[in-house]
């Protein structure tokens, strides 16, 4: 039980991570709150994936023809990392997006707190 | 030479369109729509095109820079694929036709960047729905939801909080699917398809592949808004100018629909599912609800773009029950409801597009008997779409609503049989309510019938739109046989 716990003992920093985010995202009123909480859980998952590229012993994916024949243990697996880079400049956007989007908010209703802007959109209702 | 190639066109010439855009149209504003409907009617007819190839040629791989699967990215055309392309591009054609005039009226200093971000849009969909990558179909998923954020966020006053409801949850949904991409690649060591779908059967027994089943699904039942997941849909659509919920609502959240049909039945497999997680039942229930609950809250709404939000929500449940009950008639009632619920959704929403510039809003109770008198072949196209959502024959409602009352009744669950009968009556209250106000409500008051000149017809460009998908509801309902023998029959996953 205890081997299985050190065993992955990133995957639990992992999911640690995703807990946060996730708390961030549900918890907090602040748009912006919100946003690092997304931005934490998505930065989660990009570890995860680069985590379960490492190989103990393993080397950069770089061919050296010095180490002779090509093993392919000895190089940790490169493809996770570059799905990530793609998944990086995903979340990047996304966030430019959200954050365009809190400034069109702020500029609108002059606050970022969830529960005092529901109240704006509701008065809005009444008045139309 | 463009035969071979034609299963990457689609989204290549939207994807072209999208950039082209922005270029040619920034001095030249009035290029943007004519070069956004080349685009969308070129990709409607490859569609068309590569349906027939599929049909007659089976399913075709296409191999992207000559690199072989699962190395290289490939995209797919099997019947499934084919049909949905071709019903996402050719409704999204005609609300474009449709959205020309709205977004003129409505956007009228933003419409060069409205329609770049529209075929950015169109392009993530037909990405979705044409990879067979997992990875892929992740990025395209992205780029079609921040396509929807932006067409939320340029609503009315409250839409950017609308759209950013729905990006933190369709972050959240993007993020679990890639979850599931993770643990895939993990216990299989492949992200294409046809190659997981060779090697996930012999791995039931994985936890970690069963979680990856379970975090897809929940990933891409946001995305497609099944039931407790459908937080962010009714604000989003009712909203967003009326041009983006004429085409978010009919075939944005399909395309989620098709994702997780794909991936339960297509990838994993039906054996699979059984083996691993009680999904399916899972999924049949939430529908279940969803017909219900949907249903019940659209009977409540006084605003027409609202309500048909919340029969959005219910008409899903009908799709997720369909792919719950795992039965050949319970894929045949989801595919052919895919495409019924994008026309019957497409025709409503453009209605409401034409009260709301005719009119000036889409209030039901204000509505009266006027509107018939002015606005009489809109009003047809609403009473033709509504009868189709509530399933009266020969429109093509009835025909998916009794192919998935056939699969409950073979799986035995009288239940789903009964969410299915009572939501008939639900959507019959709800339509006719609106009926009953077009054509009977006499005017209030005594203001003189005649007195309001700028009640009139919608123009042409916003009213053959709406007439053909109108039209269409009714051809398609009497050719049904053609489209369910010829195409979706031959859509029943294997093992099934």
């Amino acid at each position: 039980m205890l081997d299985f716990f050190i065993g992955h003992y990133a995957y639990w920093f992992v999911f640690i991570l995703m807990a946060i985010g996730l708390y961030g995202m549900t918890v907090k009123c602040n748009l912006v709150k919100k946003l690092i909480g997304m931005t934490i859980f998505q930065v989660s998952i990009i570890l995860f994936f680069v985590a379960s590229a490492n190989k103990w012993g393993a080397t950069v994916p770089v061919l050296d023809h010095s180490a002779g024949s090509i093993d392919p243990t000895k190089y940790i697996n490169p493809l996770p990392h570059t799905l990530m880079l793609t998944a990086i400049v995903v979340g990047v956007a996304t966030l430019g997006v959200a954050l365009a989007l809190v400034i069109t908010i702020y500029n609108r209703y002059q606050t970022l707190d969830e529960t005092r802007l529901l109240e704006h959109m509701r008065k809005d209702d009444d008045s139309e | 030479m463009i035969l071979s190639n034609s299963p990457a066109l689609a989204p290549l010439s939207l994807l072209l369109a999208a950039i082209v855009i922005p270029m040619v149209a920034f001095r030249r504003r009035w290029l943007a729509f004519p070069i956004a409907l080349c685009a969308s009617a070129f990709a409607t007819g490859i569609s068309v095109v590569n349906l027939v190839r599929v049909l007659s040629e089976g399913v075709i791989h296409y191999h992207f820079g000559g690199w072989i699967p699962p190395i290289g990215i490939e995209y797919v055309l099997d019947p499934l694929s084919a049909f949905v392309t071709l019903v996402v591009n050719a409704v999204s054609l005609l609300v474009l036709v449709h959205a020309h005039r709205s977004v003129a009226a409505e956007l009228p200093d933003r419409s060069m960047p409205y329609y770049a971000v529209v075929m950015l849009m169109l392009t993530g969909f037909n990405g979705i729905i044409l990879t067979g990558d997992f990875f892929n179909l992740y990025v395209f998923l992205e780029i079609s939801s921040l396509a929807l954020y932006g067409m939320i966020a340029v609503g009315n006053k409250k839409s950017p909080v609308a759209a950013f409801r729905y990006l933190i949850m369709g972050t959240v949904g993007g993020s679990f699917y890639l979850l599931g991409v993770g643990f895939v690649y993990m216990t299989t060591g492949s992200l294409n398809m046809a190659d997981i779908a060779k090697i996930a059967p012999t791995l039931y027994h994985q936890p970690a592949l069963v979680a990856a089943l379970g975090l897809m699904v929940v990933g891409l039942g946001i995305k497609m808004a099944i039931f407790p997941l459908h937080g962010w849909l009714p604000d989003a659509y009712t909203y967003a100018p009326s041009a983006s919920s004429a085409l978010i609502a009919p075939v944005g959240a399909k395309v989620g629909v098709y994702a997780i049909i794909r991936v339960i039945f297509y990838v994993f497999g039906v054996d699979f599912v059984r083996h691993s997680l009680p999904l399916t039942d899972i999924l049949a229930w939430l529908g279940a609800i969803a017909i219900v609950y949907g249903s019940v809250l659209a009977i409540a709404q006084k605003e027409m773009k609202r309500m048909l939000a919340y029969s959005s929500v219910a008409q899903i449940g009908y799709i997720g029950l369909g792919i719950g009950l795992a039965n050949p008639y319970g894929i045949i009632g989801a595919v052919l409801h895919v495409m019924n619920h994008a026309l019957m959704k497409a025709c409503l929403f453009l209605v409401a597009g034409n009260f709301r510039l005719k009119l000036g809003h889409s209030t039901i109770p204000r509505l009266d008997h006027r509107v018939r008198k002015r606005m009489p072949w809109t009003t047809a196209a609403f009473t033709v779409g509504a009868l189709s959502m509530v399933g009266v024959p020969p429109t093509v409602g009835f025909f998916s609503k009794w192919y998935l009352a056939l699969g409950t009744i073979q799986n035995g669950r009288w239940l789903f049989l009964a969410a299915l009968l009572v939501s008939s009556l639900l959507n019959a209250v709800y339509f006719f309510r609106v009926l009953e106000k077009v054509y009977m409500k006499p005017l209030e008051g005594d203001v003189p019938d005649d007195g309001d000149t700028a009640l009139a017809e919608a123009p042409g460009s916003m009213l053959i739109p709406t007439l053909v998908l109108g039209i269409a509801l009714l051809l398609l309902g009497l050719f049904n046989a053609v489209i369910v023998t010829g195409i979706i029959t031959r859509i029943v996953p294997p093992g099934m």
